[in-house]
């Protein structure tokens, strides 16, 4: 494969465009053997006389009811409702787990008085929490929101830890000596050392947060994702709950592609 | 940038680490004068680092004192900077970021930060790297960075802890002159710890040793040389040759002592 080069083009640049192509390329092909197979699998399911009344699974189907489901709006529904429950959620695991994660890292006993409690917990599938979520909260999108926010806490809270204690102790030092005082140090030095780390487990709390979502949308609410896919099994429309399927990977590949973004523009790691 | 200096006053300093450490030094006595460079040599381990870090307000004397133009020294203050032996600049800044960096932990103006961020990077001879990221230069660019974020804040006193010593000799001969030039002209006081002779004439005005355990200043030496320096210089070989025979003969500071303790075993 060969890229013409325009005038004053230098060779990184063109290297830099070819790798992008080639990443490009290998993307575009591992979608398009999916697509394949989907609708190979779609086929077989539809010619099998015992299988044909799913064969509204298949790629064709799913695909012609994207604008059905667009037009009626349902798409646009469910994903603001998802949309606020999963920032909601994220923004409270965040404002919760950065400060407890910073004093982790920064003092020592508080975080051997932490750990083990900290870990158990964490070890508790968040979808267990589902009926005490219930009991407590007066909405049923306070429950989702609390069961997103105690399954995205501990990914930011951990990374945030261990971010802080990889940071250099000179560089306190140094900042000390030079007249800062402990909020200059928060925000001058630890902030920007830890944000790597920090947007690192946003990203890890974003991918067990959109897991947990549609799970905790089967609960008694009427709008988002999983509610949308429970109505689809319900009234037997499976080309609309295989394009809801299908809306939540590309969401959130697209969410994931933005805290990539994010962690390659704010780090300061090199080769990061 | 207008620096002035200040009169160091080390009275009956005293320094142990924890009660149950021996005495790192013992009732250390110095005045140093306004402007004065003053080098500190010894061996590992008499306390010559402790005493840079008590200087800079970092580690607490266990007893004595010690005064800057009458004001004692409690705690790090922009008026007595510290600049250590590796640079540890903060690689998520830019140089004019980590230049300025205690400008902004203290209330400066925008343009009044501008203007001595951009004098102190002259001073250092970096004015092409001034947006560059710092982990973009090398090691002697990188001290040079550190240098300028210890004169931006115009201190009275600069401490250095073998600040050239991970650096290559042409890098290390350079920084040596820059620094002993920039301070007889902007006329602040230095204090800094050398394993290296050739540093300390080169850039000192006096130098004391430190022997003993518990450590003490035993010998001292007045550096009466013209600037600029050229180590290749008759006078300055003689001075070298000098003050190395001091500190042989502080290296032999102990054996008394231990000739005692071995009488009384």
């Amino acid at each position: 494969m060969s890229y013409a080069a325009t005038p004053g083009e230098s060779g990184f640049c063109r290297l830099m465009k070819h790798q992008g192509m080639q990443t490009l390329g290998w993307a575009v092909g591992g979608v398009a053997i999916l697509a394949a197979l989907w609708l190979i699998g779609g086929y077989l399911i539809s010619i099998n006389p015992t299988t044909k009344t799913f064969a509204k699974f298949g790629l064709v189907p799913t695909l012609q009811a994207f604008p059905e489901l667009w037009g009626a709006g349902k798409i646009q529904n469910a994903l603001a409702a998802s949309g606020f429950r999963l920032g909601a959620g994220l923004l409270i695991a965040v404002v919760i787990g950065v400060p407890i994660g910073i004093l982790m890292g920064r003092v020592k006993w508080f975080r051997d008085f932490t750990n083990s409690p900290f870990q158990f917990v964490r070890m508790i599938s968040p979808l267990s929490w589902m009926p005490l979520a219930v009991l407590v909260f007066a909405t049923w999108n306070g429950s989702i929101i609390f069961l997103i926010a105690i399954a995205a806490v501990w990914p930011v809270m951990f990374a945030t830890a261990a971010g802080l204690a990889k940071v250099d102790p000179n560089w306190f030092k140094v900042a000390r000596n030079l007249g800062a005082r402990p909020l200059h140090i928060l925000t001058r030095v630890i902030m920007p050392a830890i944000t790597f780390d920090v947007l690192s487990g946003i990203r890890l709390a974003l991918g067990v947060a959109w897991i947990v979502l549609v799970p905790a949308e089967y609960l008694g609410v009427t709008s988002g994702l999983g509610y949308a896919i429970e109505d689809a099994r319900e009234t037997l429309s499976y080309n609309h709950l295989t394009a809801m399927v299908v809306t939540i990977g590309i969401i959130g590949y697209f969410l994931d592609g933005i805290l990539v973004a994010l962690i390659k523009r704010y780090s300061w790691h090199r080769g990061a | 940038m207008a620096i002035r200096g200040t009169e160091i006053k080390i009275q009956g300093l005293t320094h142990r680490y924890g009660s149950r450490n021996g005495v790192t030094f013992n009732r250390v006595d110095l005045i140093s004068p306004p402007g004065e460079s003053l080098a500190i040599i010894g061996r590992s381990g008499c306390g010559k680092s402790t005493l840079l870090h008590i200087l800079a307000g970092i580690l607490k004397p266990t007893e004595g004192k010690v005064l800057l133009n009458g004001t004692a020294i409690a705690q790090p203050s922009p008026r007595w900077v510290m600049m250590f032996q590796a640079p540890h600049l903060f690689p998520w800044m830019t140089v004019s970021q980590n230049v300025g960096v205690g400008l902004s932990f203290g209330r400066w103006s925008k343009a009044e930060t501008e203007e001595r961020v951009t004098e102190a990077i002259r001073l250092v001879e970096l004015q092409d790297f001034a947006e560059a990221n710092v982990q973009d230069l090398s090691g002697g660019q990188q001290q040079r960075v550190a240098l300028a974020r210890s004169l931006v804040m115009e201190p009275e006193l600069l401490l250095l802890d073998e600040p050239f010593s991970a650096l290559d000799a042409f890098t290390r001969a350079s920084l040596q002159k820059d620094v002993r030039s920039i301070a007889k002209r902007k006329g602040f006081n230095i204090v800094f710890v050398t394993h290296d002779i050739d540093e300390a004439v080169i850039m000192g005005d006096r130098a004391v040793i430190m022997a003993g355990s518990p450590g003490n200043i035993v010998h001292e030496l007045d550096i009466d040389l013209p600037d600029p320096r050229d180590r290749h210089d008759a006078s300055v070989q003689a001075l070298r040759t000098r003050l190395m025979s001091t500190f042989q003969e502080a290296a032999n500071y102990q054996k008394p002592a231990s000739a005692a303790l071995a009488a009384i075993a």
